[in-house]
């Protein structure tokens, strides 16, 4: 029973992990219907950021929650402009173009992106300092739970809530929802589009670069492929949680964390994303829409 | 003008044919003949011309002091571009020039294909670079020697020092699914199976960049292992024990060369202490392996490259054999390699009865305060 419950919080980790980085992808499909396959290249900027601001503030010894709160801060600011800039250069001008045209312009922009990490940085793997602090009162759980993954399952949960308060009851989430529907109506009406899927861009950047920073920060160790093997699992945890829903992210992520756990700790290790696949293939097969994904109806 | 054509014609002649006057091999000099084999040309030629060289250092230094035997050392080197058909061929060639013994050949596909016809007209050939374990252990060549260690001498370390030093009962064996990792964790598994005083409690492959290991650390703490002996690179390597440490767990940790980098201590910070790895041994420290390096730097301009070192001590153990047997007899050869000890770069070495070098290869390296010590 311990046993289980152990996997169990591996696996609830795992998928907050997927999850953070998942949300940002399902926002940005749910508004534009497109798979920013580049998501995870900006997950991967926003851990170097706060390295490179981290490491700049450790020198003058600045104390821990400050440097986490500054780096977070400007990870998300710089990742955010990345996203803003990517959106612009790379799938604004594809707008008109067929779907397909902005999904090899998605891929593109990753492989330039790890490219220019890779050529500007290192591709040595660089040590993340664990700017998360062991919490007092969770010492005598720490081998249960440890502090940096409580913080991870916090930041999952209130992105999950902001995100899924902002689009259901502001201004700005109303203007997504009408962009979802239909663009050209929503222009129509007077909706500003161009500036609302630059926004989508801004907020689901800033998740990602948030997740860098507490995901390398729990691993403690970056380079420039990790946004890559991030993306590719995030991805199918949103697929798998229905892709365009935001709670249906955070489900996606946490039963694929929890599908690879136990498979992980029952059978073997050997085979665990051949398994997590095929479960993944079994959930489409009964709910193509993914588990709370809505299946649209097509007018022809 | 046209006499001078006519001139320059007869010196081009005179010229050419003195050329090939000294080049041929004039059975009138008595020479020991050194083959040099291995690839020489393609991509992978990076593997084999340091050896080239290294055995040119070597004879010009031997020729200096008066030779082999009181006979000048002449090399005969054969391009086998590390392909198995092609070394067959430049093995039958360099029998035809009735080389005495073969430094060769680079790579371990290749070297197999050689060997039988070696073995064949009784030569014996030394390879700096084949690791392939089964060329000496499946006994088949006994003509057959190497100055580097077998690709199981790792596994072999990680499991004798895990069973004879730290004296484990339960060992947990994981590799990362690539080849040199599970290559390493199938031969560690093998010898802890054959040797009986301890129990392989767990035997995974794992899934190299995942974003944790906390499943596969609650494994290892459910199979109560006291030792993991991990087959792979330090990215892996660092999360499992990072975690494992978190966790509160004590259990050793053994591993390989690929983990035994500066990157994984700068990584795992605190958490790298008391792990072990293998590595290969650190020879900067002999004297003949400086010198042999500075002889290559005047030499040739630059820095040695991939086995020099290898192909130095073979071609000085080669060299050495022949001398203390007195003549090239393939029998009296043999045996002063398998019993007389030779100076090299590498240590004091001379070869086992299946031809592997004794005293060449891995140490075990723990970390201690921050950096890797080798263990004596």
């Amino acid at each position: 029973m311990e046993y289980f419950a152990e996997l169990f919080l591996g696996g609830l980790t795992r998928g907050s992990i997927y999850a953070l980085i998942a949300l940002g992808y399902t926002m940005v499909y749910g508004i534009i219907g497109l798979i920013n396959f580049a998501h995870g290249e900006i997950y991967m900027i926003g851990a170097f950021t706060a390295l490179i601001v981290a490491s700049v503030l450790t020198l003058q010894g600045w104390n821990h929650i400050a440097i986490l709160v500054i780096a977070s801060i400007v990870a998300v600011i710089y990742s955010s402009a990345y996203g803003y800039t990517a959106e612009k250069l790379a799938y604004k001008p594809l707008r008109r173009a067929p779907r397909l045209s902005a999904l090899i312009s998605a891929i593109g922009l990753s492989l330039f992106l790890q490219n220019y990490v890779l050529l500007a940085q290192t591709s040595d793997f660089l040590p993340f300092p664990s700017l998360i602090p062991e919490f007092k009162f969770n010492e005598p759980y720490e081998h249960i739970i440890s502090s940096s993954e409580i913080v991870i399952l916090t930041a999952t949960t209130i992105v999950m809530v902001v995100l899924t308060f902002l689009i259901k009851f502001t201004k700005i989430g109303k203007a997504m929802r009408a962009t979802a529907q239909d663009r050209n109506m929503a222009m129509l009406l007077g909706v500003d589009v161009d500036k609302v899927i630059s926004i989508t861009f801004i907020i689901g950047s800033a998740t990602a670069a948030l997740g860098g920073v507490l995901i390398a920060s729990h691993i403690g160790q970056i380079n420039f492929y990790i946004g890559f093997i991030a993306g590719i699992k995030a991805f199918v945890a949103a697929v798998l949680g229905g892709i365009g829903s935001i709670p249906g992210a955070v489900l996606g992520s946490l039963v694929l964390g929890w599908t690879e756990s136990f498979f992980t700790g029952y059978v073997s290790s050997d085979y665990e994303d051949v398994f997590a696949f095929l479960f993944l293939v079994f959930i489409l097969i009964f709910r193509p829409a993914g588990l709370l994904g809505r299946s649209e109806t097509e007018k022809v | 003008m046209k006499i001078r054509l006519g001139k320059l014609v007869f010196t081009v002649f005179i010229g050419i044919s003195i050329i090939f006057m000294f080049s041929g091999n004039s059975p009138a000099e008595d020479t020991i003949k050194l083959g040099v084999a291995g690839a020489h040309s393609g991509d992978l030629a990076s593997y084999g011309l340091p050896t080239v060289n290294a055995a040119e250092l070597v004879v010009r230094d031997i020729n200096a002091k008066g030779g082999v035997l009181g006979k000048k050392v002449e090399i005969l080197a054969e391009d086998d571009a590390c392909k198995p058909e092609v070394a067959t061929n430049t093995a039958t060639k360099l029998l035809s020039q009735k080389v005495d013994v073969v430094l060769g050949h680079i790579c371990s596909g290749a070297t197999n294909a050689a060997l039988g016809i070696y073995k064949d007209s009784k030569i014996v050939a030394m390879s700096p670079s084949a690791t392939n374990p089964e060329l000496t252990q499946s006994g088949d060549y006994p003509n057959f020697f190497r100055t580097i260690a077998s690709d199981d001498a790792q596994a072999k370390l990680e499991v004798d020092f895990a069973l004879n030093t730290l004296k484990v009962k339960k060992i947990a064996v994981l590799h990362d699914k690539g080849d040199y990792g599970k290559g390493l964790a199938e031969f560690a598994k093998q010898f802890l199976e054959k040797d009986k005083r301890a129990t392989v409690v767990l035997f995974e492959g794992i899934t190299p960049g995942a974003v944790d290991y906390s499943a596969v650390v609650q494994k290892i703490k459910r199979s109560d292992a006291e030792a993991v002996i991990f087959g792979g690179y330090h990215p892996e390597a660092s999360k499992i024990v990072t975690q494992m440490r978190k966790k509160k767990m004590k259990t050793l940790f053994i591993s390989d060369d690929g983990v035994k980098d500066d990157t994984f201590i700068k990584v795992a910070k605190q958490y790298a202490e008391g792990v072990y790895a293998t590595g290969p041994k650190d020879v900067s420290k002999n004297p003949m392996a400086i010198a042999a390096n500075e002889a290559h730097k005047r030499a040739y301009g630059k820095d040695p490259g991939a086995f020099y070192l290898n192909a130095y001590s073979a071609a000085l153990a080669l060299l050495n054999a022949i001398e203390k047997a007195g003549s090239t007899d393939y029998d009296a050869v043999v045996k002063a390699l398998r019993t007389e000890y030779v100076e090299t770069p590498l240590g004091k070495i001379r070869f086992d009865k299946k031809g592997d070098a004794t005293g060449v290869g891995f140490s075990v390296f723990q970390v201690q305060n921050g950096e890797y010590v080798e263990l004596k």
